[in-house]
C-alpha cells in the first residue's frame, strides 16, 4: 500500500514532539474520524526581516499515511518563511512523499491544514502582542 | 523481504499450509493433472481424487458425499447459499416476498449479497449483537416471519472470536419448521470454525454451511458448500454443468485434494484436541501478560464462547494501521479493525454493532494464534508490543 518513502517517514519521522511555548500551534482533525495532528511552530526574523519557521514539530495520532504526511510536512516548511510555507499545496505532501493510495490522500490535506491553523494561531497570537 | 523467521500472528487471515497437505498435493500438478472431466486416462485419478477428498469432508461434517460441494472458496459458498437460495424460492413463487435474517456481524461475503437481495426486493433483517458480539437466540426467534425463508449466522467471528450459538439457533429453527408450511433454512459460515469446533451438520441443526482451505492450513482458492439433501437452490456460477449442474467450473483438483487433506488432518480428535489446548493456553497467555504490560488496554468479544486462538484488543490512544505498521517492521504480523486500514475508511462493522465506539475502534488489534504457532513467538510479541503503543501514545497530541 505505501511506498518506500512514506514508510521511512513512518518509521523514523522528522520533527516529531512538542515546542513548548511555541509561537503557533494548530490543532486538525477529530478522534472519530481517527486522525489527529497538532503542529507546532517557533517563528523568528531573518536579516531580511522576514518572517522564518525556525523550528516546527508535530503530534499525530493517526495511520501510516498520517504519521509520514505529518513529517514530511515538517520538513517541507522548516526554514522556509511563513509566505513560502503558506505556498505549500494541500496535496504536495503527498506528492513529495512519491505519492500516496487515493484513500489517504486526505492526510496530506489534514497536515496542510494543521500548518494552516498554526500559522493563524501564531498571526492572532502575534495581534494581541502588538496591541 | 522474505516471510522466513517472521512471526506469523494472523491465522485468521489466512494460514500456512500444512507439509502434510502440500505433500498430498504435490502429484496433481504435473503427475495427475487431468481435468476431471475428462472422459480419457487423464481425467481419471483426477476424478478418483476428487471423489476422495469429497468423502473426505462428507465424513468431518458427517453428511454424504453427494451433499458436498466444491467452490473457489468460502466467499463464493457464501454468495451461493445466500443468493442461491433466496432465487429459487423467488422463482417458485412469482408475488412472493421472501424475508432472511441475518447478524449485523456477518462478513462481508454475507453482507454484500444480503444487500444485494435488498435492491432485488427481498425483506432482510440485520440482527443485533450484544456489546460482546454474541447473537441473542431469542432475537432469532422474534425476528422470524410467515416468509422467513432464510437464517444465516456466522459460528465463530473472524474479527474478534466470538462463537455463536449455532446449535440452539437450529433447534429454534427446527421447532419453528414443525408448525409451518414454508421451511426455514439454516446456512453457516464456518470458516473460522472449523480448525477447532465440532461441524456436524446434524448436531447443528444446519442445511448449508461454508468452509474455506486456507483458513485451515490448505491452499488458497479452494472451498465447499454443504448443500443438505432437499434444499432449494440455484446455482450462480453457470457453464459446463459440472457438479450435478449445481456448480460449473473445472474442478481445482490440486486445490480439492490439499482442502480434503487438510480436512482428513481435522478428524484426529486426539492431535486436534492439544491442538485446540495449546493455542487456547499461548492466547490466554498473551492476554494476561497484554493486560498486565499495557495500560488501557481493552479486551474485545466473548471471553467464554470464543475461539481458542483469538485474542482482540483495543488500545486507546494508539492507531491501529501504526500498531501494525511498527510491529511488521519488527518482523510480526497482526491484523487491525481501524478504520484507516480499510478501504471504506469505515471502522470495522463488527466493533461498530458492539456498540465500540468509532475513536476506540481505530485503536483495535488482532492476534489470531495457529498450528505452527510457539511459546516463543508469544513471547516476542510481548516483549515488542508495549514499547510501540508507548511510542505511538507519546507521539499522540492527546496525551
Amino acid at each position: 500500500m505505501y511506498n518506500e518513502k512514506v514508510l521511512k517517514h513512518f518509521s523514523n519521522p522528522s520533527n516529531q514532539g512538542e515546542i513548548k511555548n511555541a509561537d503557533g500551534v494548530g490543532l486538525v482533525g477529530n478522534p472519530t474520524c481517527g486522525d489527529m495532528m497538532r503542529i507546532f511552530i517557533s517563528v523568528s526574523k531573518n536579516k531580511k526581516g522576514e518572517e522564518i519557521i525556525k523550528d516546527i514539530k508535530f503530534q499525530t495520532l493517526g495511520c501510516g499515511a498520517a504519521i509520514a504526511t505529518s513529517s514530511m510536512l515538517t520538513e517541507m516548511a522548516k526554514g522556509k518563511t511563513i509566505a513560502e510555507a503558506e505556498k505549500i499545496g494541500k496535496l504536495q505532501i503527498a506528492e513529495e512523499l512519491g505519492g500516496l493510495p487515493a484513500v489517504k490522500m486526505h492526510c496530506s490535506v489534514l497536515a496542510h491544514e494543521g500548518l494552516g491553523e498554526a500559522i493563524k494561531d501564531y498571526r492572532s497570537k502575534n495581534k494581541k502582542l502588538k496591541k | 523481504m522474505t516471510f522466513i523467521n517472521m512471526i506469523y500472528l494472523d491465522n485468521a487471515a489466512t494460514t500456512k499450509i500444512d507439509p502434510k497437505v502440500k505433500k498430498t498435493m504435490e502429484p496433481y500438478f504435473f503427475e495427475f493433472f487431468g481435468n476431471a472431466s475428462s472422459l480419457h486416462f487423464g481425467g481419471l485419478k483426477a476424478r478418483q481424487a476428487v471423489d476422495e477428498a469429497q468423502a473426505k469432508i462428507a465424513d468431518f461434517l458427517r453428511c454424504q458425499a453427494k451433499e458436498v460441494y466444491f467452490t473457489s472458496g468460502a466467499t463464493e459458498s457464501d454468495n451461493w447459499a445466500i443468493l442461491g437460495l433466496t432465487r429459487a424460492f423467488k422463482r417458485q413463487k412469482n408475488d412472493f416476498k421472501p424475508h432472511i435474517i441475518i447478524s449485523q456481524i456477518e462478513h462481508d461475503a454475507i453482507l454484500a449479497p444480503a444487500k444485494e437481495l435488498q435492491r432485488e426486493g427481498v425483506e432482510v433483517t440485520f440482527l443485533a449483537v450484544d456489546k460482546n458480539g454474541l447473537v441473542d437466540v431469542k432475537k432469532v426467534s422474534q425476528a422470524i416471519k410467515s416468509n422467513t425463508i432464510l437464517v444465516s449466522i456466522m459460528y465463530a467471528n473472524n474479527e474478534i472470536g466470538t462463537v455463536q450459538p449455532i446449535k440452539e439457533i437450529g433447534k429454534i429453527i427446527k421447532e419453528e419448521n414443525k408448525k409451518r408450511k414454508n421451511k426455514i433454512y439454516f446456512h453457516t459460515d464456518a470458516t473460522q470454525a472449523v480448525a477447532c469446533l465440532d461441524c456436524n451438520v446434524e448436531k447443528l441443526g444446519v442445511d448449508l454451511l461454508s468452509l474455506s482451505a486456507h483458513k485451515i492450513y490448505g491452499p488458497k482458492g479452494v472451498g465447499i458448500l454443504y448443500i443438505k439433501n432437499g434444499t432449494p437452490i440455484e446455482p450462480i456460477m453457470l457453464g459446463g454443468g459440472q457438479q450435478n449442474n449445481k456448480r460449473s467450473g473445472t474442478y481445482n483438483v490440486a486445490g480439492i485434494v490439499g482442502l480434503g487433506r487438510a480436512v482428513e488432518l481435522l478428524l484426529n480428535k486426539k492431535v486436534i484436541n492439544l491442538e485446540v489446548k495449546k493455542i487456547k493456553q499461548l492466547r490466554d497467555y498473551l492476554v494476561k501478560e497484554i493486560k498486565n504490560k499495557i495500560p488501557r488496554t481493552i479486551v474485545t468479544g466473548d471471553i467464554k464462547n470464543r475461539l481458542p486462538g483469538n485474542a482482540s484488543f483495543i488500545f486507546a490512544g494508539a492507531e491501529g494501521e501504526s500498531i501494525l505498521l511498527m510491529l511488521s517492521n519488527t518482523g510480526i504480523a497482526v491484523s487491525t479493525g481501524s478504520a484507516c486500514s480499510s478501504g471504506s475508511l469505515a471502522p470495522s462493522h463488527v466493533l461498530v454493532a458492539m456498540g465500540v465506539k468509532p475513536e476506540l475502534a481505530h485503536g483495535s488489534i488482532r492476534v489470531s494464534i495457529g498450528r505452527f504457532n510457539t511459546k516463543k513467538d508469544i513471547d516476542i510479541i510481548i516483549k515488542k508490543l508495549p514499547p510501540i503503543i508507548e511510542r505511538l501514545r507519546k507521539m499522540s497530541p492527546l496525551q
